[in-house]
């Protein structure tokens, strides 16, 4: 089974971070590849040991994503590519899915693993758009896969629990945090990575027009989100767990 | 000149913090509670392959050179010391004299558990009556009937006692010449009659590292378990503590740093007299004093360590390091203490642990003393 994986070198997001204009910077700051790809790259290395193939990195960003690639690489990825492409500066969800969908149709792919959103930009719409432009069945939010022979089963996590759902190959998932624990990359991982293929595309390169790659969306403004609010003390006066039963009612846990 | 690591040893130091973040820092107090070696954590180590970092993959490591084993030894040293320590003697000591001076058939049957961290080594040079001083070996071992026939002990043994403890390598009189004791290297696998590991010792600090006495009753080992040529055993454990004193070096400048970066956290957030304490000019002098004691202990290890790699001697600058960071890591650790004030005296904060298992970095694997010595007589200075 082939898989191209798509994953975002971002910036780290440990650390503040710091606004250009009305974007996220991303030049001259420390990045990192995004936490939520580990466990998209951890998931499809888990299914080519299960049933061989090749996991392909698929990533769009400035020539230092070369390092989120590497990261990949290292914890056992076989090869990457990158497009990198100064008209790409400033590209929102849509071009992204639209680059990263001319990108892997140039692959031989059974499977494209994506993670549910990005740390950084969050929009959650790249997924299922490139889904769509690559023509083939979206599985989000899944917790648990299991590929046999040219279908998949996956657990589907909802707000009460997980649908279980079958779909046919080729196909796109997104998968959760916590879906896996990803593994470390090991030195020798590190040194393997060094030696394998990153084909480095331009947007001319995937045959896709400036036209294609123009922004559309317009940012009209951006504030500071709001401060997460401190938490709620419940006084037991006697009725305080019928009081978090309530709570957690409200939240739908229970 | 070029003072930077490789783009692979710095991916490699921050999949070591990611590690020791969600592996090792969680778990560091409670492993020193229970006073005993968490073999699920050296499991993990093992699967991360830090175990065979410097030797080539033909034996099941990973072919990085030294200074990336001092580098992993370092990082996990920021908060733990005892799993610090195992690594270093796994490799530095355990495994290292198989690899530099064992035979291809040695290498092939000792060597690859020991690299992939299925098995771990003891290196039994110290014995209660002495250990930097060659003469008071008392450990023998007789040829007879083609087996060599060891009687003696050793005193702290590091991963001497485990569960996947394969051997241990002893110092033992194999006879004289012209009133020159020889001294040579044995292989003693564990199991073997006669072999008895001791319990293990209550220490300082170090309290999760197995450290046990060892004692050789007539014990009979293959007389292909000899390690390295008849009578060079002493000199050739000398040379494998060269490289071990760079690996101590990064062990204190590990525990430093750890003593740093815990003062800084603490600085900020404990406030008194209506600001944190951390903007007290008292507290930055003393800070930015840990934090440079530790910056220039680790530039002396970097040296040593490449000066090692470019096949330069380095016997002086090995011994600087060691000297320096290991005098440093006790007094960073106590300003740390005294940063955290009456919290740095109990258990619950990190810094109290590092004070306890900072004293032993001026001792093992060779005293500041005889490192003054070594140094000494590197720069042509008289023997006594």
């Amino acid at each position: 089974m082939n898989i191209a994986v798509c994953v975002k070198h971002i910036p780290d997001p440990n650390l503040p971070g710091e606004l250009d204009g009305q974007r996220l910077k991303r030049e001259g700051v420390q990045g990192t590849l995004d936490p939520g790809d580990e466990f998209g790259v951890e998931t499809a290395l888990q299914l080519k040991q299960a049933h061989e193939g090749e996991v392909t990195l698929v990533s769009m960003g400035p020539p230092q994503a070369l390092e989120g690639i590497r990261r990949g690489l290292s914890m056992g990825a076989d090869k990457g590519v990158l497009v990198s492409d100064d008209s790409l500066q400033g590209a929102d969800a849509l071009i992204t899915a639209r680059v990263l969908a001319a990108a892997i149709k140039r692959t031989d792919f059974d499977l494209v693993i994506a993670g549910v959103e990005s740390t950084d930009g969050y929009t959650g719409t790249m997924p299922s758009t490139l889904a769509e432009l690559l023509g083939v069945p979206q599985l989000t939010f899944t917790n648990a896969i299991e590929a046999t022979g040219d279908a998949l089963k996956v657990h589907r996590q909802t707000v009460d629990g997980y649908q279980v759902v079958e779909c046919s190959l080729p196909a796109l998932i997104t998968v959760t945090a916590g879906v896996n624990e990803p593994r470390y990359a090991s030195f020798k991982g590190i040194m393997a990575a060094k030696k394998k293929p990153v084909e480095e595309l331009s947007v001319a390169d995937l045959g896709l027009s400036a036209d294609d790659v123009k922004v559309a969306q317009n940012i009209v403004d951006i504030s500071q989100a709001e401060e997460r609010k401190a938490g709620e003390v419940i006084e037991d006066d006697g009725s305080g767990a019928a009081k978090i039963a309530d709570y957690l009612k409200e939240a739908k846990v229970i | 000149m070029d003072l930077d690591l490789s783009q692979e040893q710095r991916d490699f130091v921050r999949v070591m913090r990611g590690f020791v973040d969600d592996a090792i820092r969680p778990n560091a107090e409670r492993w020193d509670e229970e006073h005993a070696l968490p073999m699920d954590a050296v499991k993990q180590m093992a699967e991360l392959g830090l175990f065979g970092l410097p030797f080539p993959e033909e034996y099941g490591g990973s072919g990085a050179d030294f200074l990336t084993l001092c580098l992993a030894i370092e990082e996990i040293a920021k908060v733990d010391s005892s799993l610090a320590i195992t690594l270093e003697a796994a490799v530095g000591l355990g495994a290292m004299p198989v690899y530099r001076f064992g035979t291809d058939e040695q290498r092939a049957k000792w060597l690859p558990p020991l690299a992939t961290g299925d098995a771990l080594a003891g290196f039994g040079l110290t014995e209660p009556g002495g250990g930097s001083d060659a003469g008071a070996t008392r450990t023998t071992a007789r040829l007879e009937d083609g087996e060599w026939l060891v009687n003696g002990s050793k005193s702290f043994i590091t991963n001497s006692g485990t569960d996947i403890t394969s051997f241990v390598t002893v110092t033992a009189l194999t006879g004289s010449e012209d009133d020159r004791k020889e001294i040579s290297a044995i292989i003693v696998p564990t199991g073997t009659e006669g072999f008895d590991v001791g319990k293990g010792y209550r220490k300082m600090g170090w309290w999760h590292s197995d450290t046990h006495e060892l004692s050789f009753n007539d014990c009979r080992v293959p007389q292909g378990n000899l390690l390295g040529e008849r009578g060079q055993g002493f000199k050739n454990f000398l040379k494998i503590l060269d490289d071990g004193r760079i690996a101590i070096a990064a062990l204190a400048v590990g525990l430093a740093q750890g003593c740093v970066d815990e003062s800084i956290r603490y600085a900020q957030e404990r406030s008194a007299f209506g600001r944190a304490i951390g903007s007290f000019q008292g507290l930055q002098f003393k800070i930015a004093d840990m934090a440079m004691k530790t910056e220039l202990a680790r530039q002396a290890y970097y040296r040593a360590a490449w000066l090692k790699e470019k096949n330069r001697p380095y016997k002086k600058e090995a011994a600087m390091a060691k000297l320096y960071a290991s005098e440093i890591a006790v007094d960073v650790a106590r300003d740390a203490v005294q940063v955290h004030g009456g919290y740095g005296y109990i258990e619950e904060f990190p810094v109290c642990r590092h004070f306890r298992d900072s004293k032993i970095l001026e001792i093992g694997e060779g005293t500041s003393e005889v490192m003054r010595i070594l140094i000494a007589r590197e720069l042509g200075l008289p023997e006594a």
